[in-house]
This record gives C-alpha cells, structure tokens and sequence, in this order.
C-alpha cells in the first residue's frame, strides 16, 4: 500500500495543491481497487437507460425528442447514488473524524472530492453516452461530439452540488433519500440547461443557439464552487 | 442554547390579533360583497384577490429565510435560526395556498388546472426547495446539527433563485406557450378592483406579520424547554 501512497503523493510538501493532489489520490486509488462506484454507477446508469427506454417506445419516430431526457434522468439518478456513496464510504471505518482531524482546510476537502465525484461520473459517461446511442440508434460520432461539449460543464456542477449535499444528508436520519430532496429542486437549472443544450445539438443547432444555457450552466458550476468551497466547512463541522 | 423569550406588552398582543381580524372582516366584505363582478371572468375571478395576497407574504418568507440563514451562520445566533424556521414554514403555508388558489381559478379560466408557464414552474420549485428545507430540519440526527445544514441550504436557495428563473423562462420560451394569458391581463379596471386588492395584501401580510410573531415566540419557548429538559435530566432536580 505505502508504494502506491508514494506514487502519488509526496508528504515533503502541504500547499493546498499537493493536500489537494493527495486527496484526490487517496479516492481514486480506493475507487480503482474496489471499482465499487464505477460499477454500481454504469449498472444503475444502463438499468435506467432500460426502464426508461419502457416509458419513452425508442423505436418510435419522435425517440429523438426524448432521448436528451432520457440519458440526463439516467446520469442524474445514478450519479446522485454515487456521489452518496463517497461521503458514506468516509463514514464507514469513521474516516471522516480522521479527515477532518487533518490540518486541511475544509473548503480544500470540498474541492478535492468534487474533483473525484467529476472524474468518476465522467468515466461512466463514457461508457453510458456510447451504450445511449446504440440503444436509441443515434448518428454515432455526431452525438459522441455533440455530447463531450455538453456533459463536462454538467457533470462539474452536478459534483460541486451533490458534494455539499452529500455532506448534508449525511447527517440525517434518511440519507439516501435526502440527497435527491435537496439538491435535485436548487439542480433544477443544471439539468433544464444539459437537456435543452443536448436536444438542440442532437437535431443539428448550432452552437450560438445555445449559448445562453452554456451561460447559464458555467454560472451554476461558478455559483456551486463557492458556495460549497464557503459553506462545507458548516456542514462538516461536528 | 438559553435565550430569553422576546419581550412582549399586553397592547402589541391585542394590536396584531384585532389588526389581522379587523383588515381580513373588511378584505371578506369587499371581496364578496364590495367588488364588482368581472366582466369577463364572470364571480370566479374573486378568487384572484385572495390568490394574488399570497404572494407578498410568500416571497416576504423566503427572502426573510435567506437573509436571516446568512446571519445565523456568521453569527451563531439561535436568534436568526427561529426567524428563519417561521419564515420558511409560514412561506411554504402561503405558498401552497397561493398554488391551490391558483390551480382552482386556472381551471375555470384557462381550461386546465396546471400549466408548465415559468411562473407556475418557478413557483413549484420554489416550493419544493422550502418543503426540503423543513424535511432537513426534522430528519437532522442533531437539531443544533440540523439549523446549521438547513441555514446552508437557506443561503443556496436564495442564491440559486436567479438561475431557476432564467431557466424556467428559457425553457417555456423555446416552447410554444399553452396559455398565452396572462393574470395581469384581466383588468383590475374598476377601481373598487384595486382598493380590493390592496386591502387583500395588507390583510395577508398583517397575518403573516402576526404568525411569525408567534412562531418566533413558540420556537423559544420550546428552546426553554428543551434547557430544562436537560437540566433535570443532568442534575435530577
């Protein structure tokens, strides 16, 4: 274990990059030994893609108009399990105390595990996106391309989001069910953004047509980031 | 944790009750009896009076949870706490009434009793996000714990307001719009239509006033208790 530490982190240094640097380390060396996260998220992730590809007939000639929909309720739901699962796992073992025993800077923890909550929710979608457009039928390398401008901004708000209000529903008696009741309402932009976006490029819009909910998406990434980096060091605080 | 409940004197305790009783009687009298009918809209629109009130008290509570959040987390004081905690319960009370108000006058008028125009849709979340605000704080392991996580959440919620707008605005825009009438458009020509509004919002308001008094007071004393709860749990006396 002390060889893997290593590679990844030097304790000579403690700037918030290098703390940060090894944060991150710690959760994605965690995450690729035990790929618990990975492959709960793309299992869950496909088994909505499924269930949803019930309600919304995919061989219908209006599929289109509903796939958009269809593959953001699959990355939201399974994601908001995922991001769950990453304060929880700290629980466990009572890592958490530990953590916040660590001369770091609350707001620091806030970032890195946003960082890895970004990274882990891109990887499934890059196995959800491809196995979304077999399912549905799509124009393969157009909506590939049209989708990688579309879910990076997404993913990096639904993380600083579901990060602090993870942190959150923690703390109460039914966790699993708090995370969605909080921060699907305030996501409400985030997800109306990435669905419009994701339809009007799908069907061949440009890109200026919409701009406005790139905007909107960058600022909710912007407003999240703060607020959580502001507000986590509250909600952690025993 | 201690604090001392607000000072009161016994003529601003008869002052709020007879206020609100005295400006509802008279908002009643002129909704039903004083007022015109619509010239369109025929009786039903008389709803739209009580409907309208709703909404000064409703924003009036959430713009209270989110200043009052902010201050509870600079400063610790449980003061703001209990501000906060009133205002988001008696915002979300004003709230679902001003939906239901809504839904019931919609359906005569429109034909429908929802639709997804953005001031409904801003509206529903809006509520959604005060509901989960008093789901947190009854579902928190630790109450002190619990006003803490729901003062964060006060605080995004007010700050996550202009986005949802936005939003909810750009996404009824793309669409064609269901219904095109708007409730500003039925004329408030008459002017006993306006006084009669007016009269409305100040009756809503004042009660509003007055039960946050309460709540505000409630919420002390149940911190008193809570203290002597513990004291004689602690000393046994």
């Amino acid at each position: 274990m002390a060889a893997h530490w290593k590679v990844g982190y030097s304790p000579r240094s403690n700037g918030t990059a290098d703390l940060m640097w090894a944060l991150l380390w710690k959760d994605l060396l965690l995450e690729l030994r035990t790929k618990e996260t990975l492959a709960s998220l793309f299992l869950l992730g496909t088994l909505l893609l499924l269930v949803l590809s019930f309600a919304f007939d995919p061989t219908h000639p209006m599929r289109e108009q509903s796939a958009p929909g269809v593959l953001w309720v699959a990355i939201i739901f399974s994601g908001t399990s995922a991001i769950n699962r990453s304060l929880l796992r700290e629980r466990e073992n009572d890592c958490f105390s530990a953590l916040l025993l660590a001369p770091i800077d609350r707001g620091t923890i806030f970032l890195a595990k946003t960082l890895v909550n970004f990274l882990l929710l891109l990887v499934a979608e890059a196995f959800l996106i491809p196995l979304f457009i077999f399912f549905f039928n799509l124009p393969f390398a157009h909506t590939l391309g049209r989708l990688c401008l579309v879910a990076p901004p997404t993913t990096l708000g639904f993380a600083a989001i579901g990060t602090l209000f993870s942190a959150i529903s923690l703390r109460t008696r039914a966790r699993e069910i708090m995370l969605p009741i909080l921060m699907l309402p305030l996501a409400s932009p985030l997800f109306l953004a990435a669905v419009e976006t994701t339809g009007v490029l799908m069907e061949g819009g440009s890109l200026s047509q919409v701009s406005h909910w790139f905007k909107l998406t960058l600022a909710f990434d912007l407003t999240f980031l703060v607020v959580g980096w502001l507000t986590f060091e509250y909600a952690v605080s025993e | 944790m201690t604090a001392n409940t607000p000072k009161t004197t016994p003529i601003t305790d008869l002052l709020a009750p007879a206020a609100v009783i005295l400006s509802m009687l008279t908002a009643l009298y002129m909704v039903f009896i004083a007022v015109p009918n619509d010239a369109f809209q025929g009786p039903v629109q008389r709803i739209f009076y009580v409907h309208l009130a709703m909404w000064l008290p409703t924003f009036a509570a959430f713009g209270i949870v989110g200043v009052t959040s902010l201050l509870f987390l600079w400063k610790k004081d449980r003061k703001w706490d209990h501000i906060a905690t009133g205002s988001a319960e008696l915002g979300l009370l004003f709230c679902t009434l001003g939906l239901a108000t809504g839904c019931i006058w919609a359906k005569p008028i429109w034909g429908t009793w929802w639709t997804w125009d953005p001031r409904l849709t801003l509206t529903l979340i809006l509520w959604m996000i005060y509901a989960a605000y008093l789901l947190l704080r009854n579902l928190a392991t630790d109450p002190n714990q619990g006003a803490v996580m729901a003062a964060i959440l006060g605080v995004s919620g007010v700050v996550d307001l202009y986005l949802v707008n936005r939003a909810v605005y750009w996404w009824r825009g793309i669409h064609p719009a269901v219904v095109v009438t708007k409730e500003g458009d039925s004329g408030l020509t008459d002017p006993m239509m306006r006084i009669t509004l007016m009269v409305c919002l100040l009756a809503f308001f004042l009660l509003f006033v007055w039960l946050l008094r309460l709540r505000i007071r409630t919420a002390y004393l149940e911190d008193q208790v809570d203290d002597l709860r513990n004291r004689v749990l602690v000393t046994g006396v």
